[in-house]
């Protein structure tokens, strides 16, 4: 799958051009408040956004915003839950298990009460929710920003299979140790401007 | 029977009671002294002014006046279910919300009981048409304000929650189903509260004023009946009317979450 944007900008953030291969990562660095999620947003379409964006060739605008969403799996730094437990927020929950364990559960933690997940916990099990779709193209936004070790090695560990598969990811991440371990190119915001580099 | 006339004097004496309001107001330092008097003196002035008014339509009987009154009626209360929103819409969709909600339930349902039940020669009546109008508009128009101040208030409390589900894929209708159901319930609660204490905790106000007027009890009973299921049932389309408006303002074709429609919150 490649992601293709032309000319895609929204509040904030200034025209951009850029390719996502199949199965590359790229990084996206630079200060908070700099347009970093803005830019994930707008290809997500949940902000208001012109320009063009396509999957292989399918332009965004010839589909449904749920259906472009349902391969674009976007990923916000906090996730949000609209049930009391987690298991709610898996309806596969088969599919979901073996995911939640790779991501260092011990338990499919099902029956958590969402008010009691730390965190890193919550980002943990958002990010097995969005795996479970099979989304062909990742944007994350910050998705070890609360995690410790262990479960940033488990992550990292579940997003290079994903690479490995072909799936692009777009990775927002303020560790440049992380950007290199996962990403040869990078895109690096400020103020609203975009500029490519290397992490 | 005939009714007992109320005095410029009785009136006067009733009125101190609100010097209690005003007096607790000032030893608690509730800050609603301003409030409390602008509320008092708008209520004389508009119920003095509404005597005025009412008096020329019985005596002039035209469907033509009668149809202004209800308009003028339908934008205040338009404009009143949307002036104490903690978040308003931007622009001019907050009225336009409001003022279509009420004006559709308060039409329907006034022509429907004119029409079928009450049946006054003429139809449209000022006599029957004013009053039961304004019975509706006045509660509808609070369920009206209650279910968009809990729309508006929940979509952007949940909106993490929302856009949580937006981009898993889900659409805005999905999404904002929860939020949707509580604020339908925040705009239904009162009316269904009230029925239930009618007749057992409280005497509604236009039964009492009618007993009080000489009605019999048995008239009275008939007459509250009938604007209960009025307002009961006006007030259940306004506050769907305004819900799916407000809802659908809110989000967009793309099933986005549009939170950039509402202006910032009051500061108090």
């Amino acid at each position: 799958m490649t992601l293709r944007l032309r000319g895609l900008t929204a509040r904030g953030l200034a025209p951009i051009d850029f390719e996502l291969e199949a199965g590359e990562c790229v990084a996206v660095m630079g200060p908070s408040g700099s347009g970093k999620s803005l830019l994930l947003r707008a290809i997500a379409d949940l902000d208001p956004n012109v320009g063009t964006a396509t999957l292989d060739g399918e332009d965004r605008a010839a589909m449904t915003g749920p259906d472009w969403r349902r391969r674009i799996g976007y990923l916000a730094p906090v996730p949000g839950w609209w049930a009391d437990r987690v298991g709610a927020h898996f309806p596969d929950r088969e599919a979901a298990s073996p995911l939640i364990e790779a991501l260092g559960f011990e338990t499919p933690a099902f029956d958590w009460p969402v008010a009691r997940l730390s965190t890193g916990e919550g980002q943990r099990l958002a990010l097995a929710r969005l795996l479970v779709g099979a989304p062909t193209v990742l944007l994350l936004d910050e998705p070890t920003g609360a995690v410790d070790e262990a479960s940033r090695d488990a992550v990292e560990g579940l997003l290079k299979a994903r690479l490995a598969a072909g799936v692009p990811i777009l990775l927002v991440t303020h560790d440049k140790d992380q950007a290199r371990r996962l990403a040869k190119r990078a895109l690096k915001i400020d103020k609203g401007m975009v500029h490519e580099g290397s992490p | 029977m005939n009714p007992i006339a109320l005095s410029n004097l009785d009136l006067a004496l009733a009125a101190g009671l609100v010097l209690v309001h005003a007096a607790l107001s000032v030893a608690l330092s509730l800050g609603l002294g301003r409030q409390l008097i602008i509320a008092v003196s708008r209520m004389v002035i508009q119920l003095a002014l509404l005597g005025l008014v009412l008096q020329f339509l019985f005596e002039t009987v035209s469907p033509w006046l009668t149809l202004l009154a209800a308009f003028v009626m339908i934008g205040f209360a338009g404009h009143e279910a949307v002036a104490r929103l903690g978040r308003k819409f931007r622009g001019a969709w907050g009225h336009g919300i409001g003022t279509a909600s009420v004006l559709i339930a308060a039409m329907l349902i006034t022509s429907y009981t004119l029409a079928t039940q009450v049946q006054p020669d003429p139809w449209y009546h000022p006599r029957y048409a004013i009053p039961l109008l304004g019975m509706v508009l006045g509660n509808t128009l609070t369920g009206v304000s209650l279910g968009l101040n809990t729309l508006t208030a929940t979509a952007v409390r949940e909106r993490v929650a929302i856009e949580a589900q937006l981009a898993l894929g889900a659409t805005i209708w999905r999404a904002m189903r929860p939020t949707l159901r509580e604020a339908m319930r925040s705009g239904l609660i009162p009316i269904i509260n009230s029925m239930v204490a009618t007749g057992l905790i409280s005497i509604p106000g236009m039964m009492t004023g009618q007993i009080l007027a000489g009605a019999s009890p048995e008239t009275a009973i008939r007459y509250q009946l009938l604007v209960m299921f009025m307002i009961a049932g006006g007030t259940g389309i306004g506050v769907f009317a305004a819900v799916y408006a407000g809802t659908w303002r809110l989000t967009d074709a793309r099933h986005r979450l549009r939170l950039d429609r509402l202006a910032e919150a009051r500061a108090d």
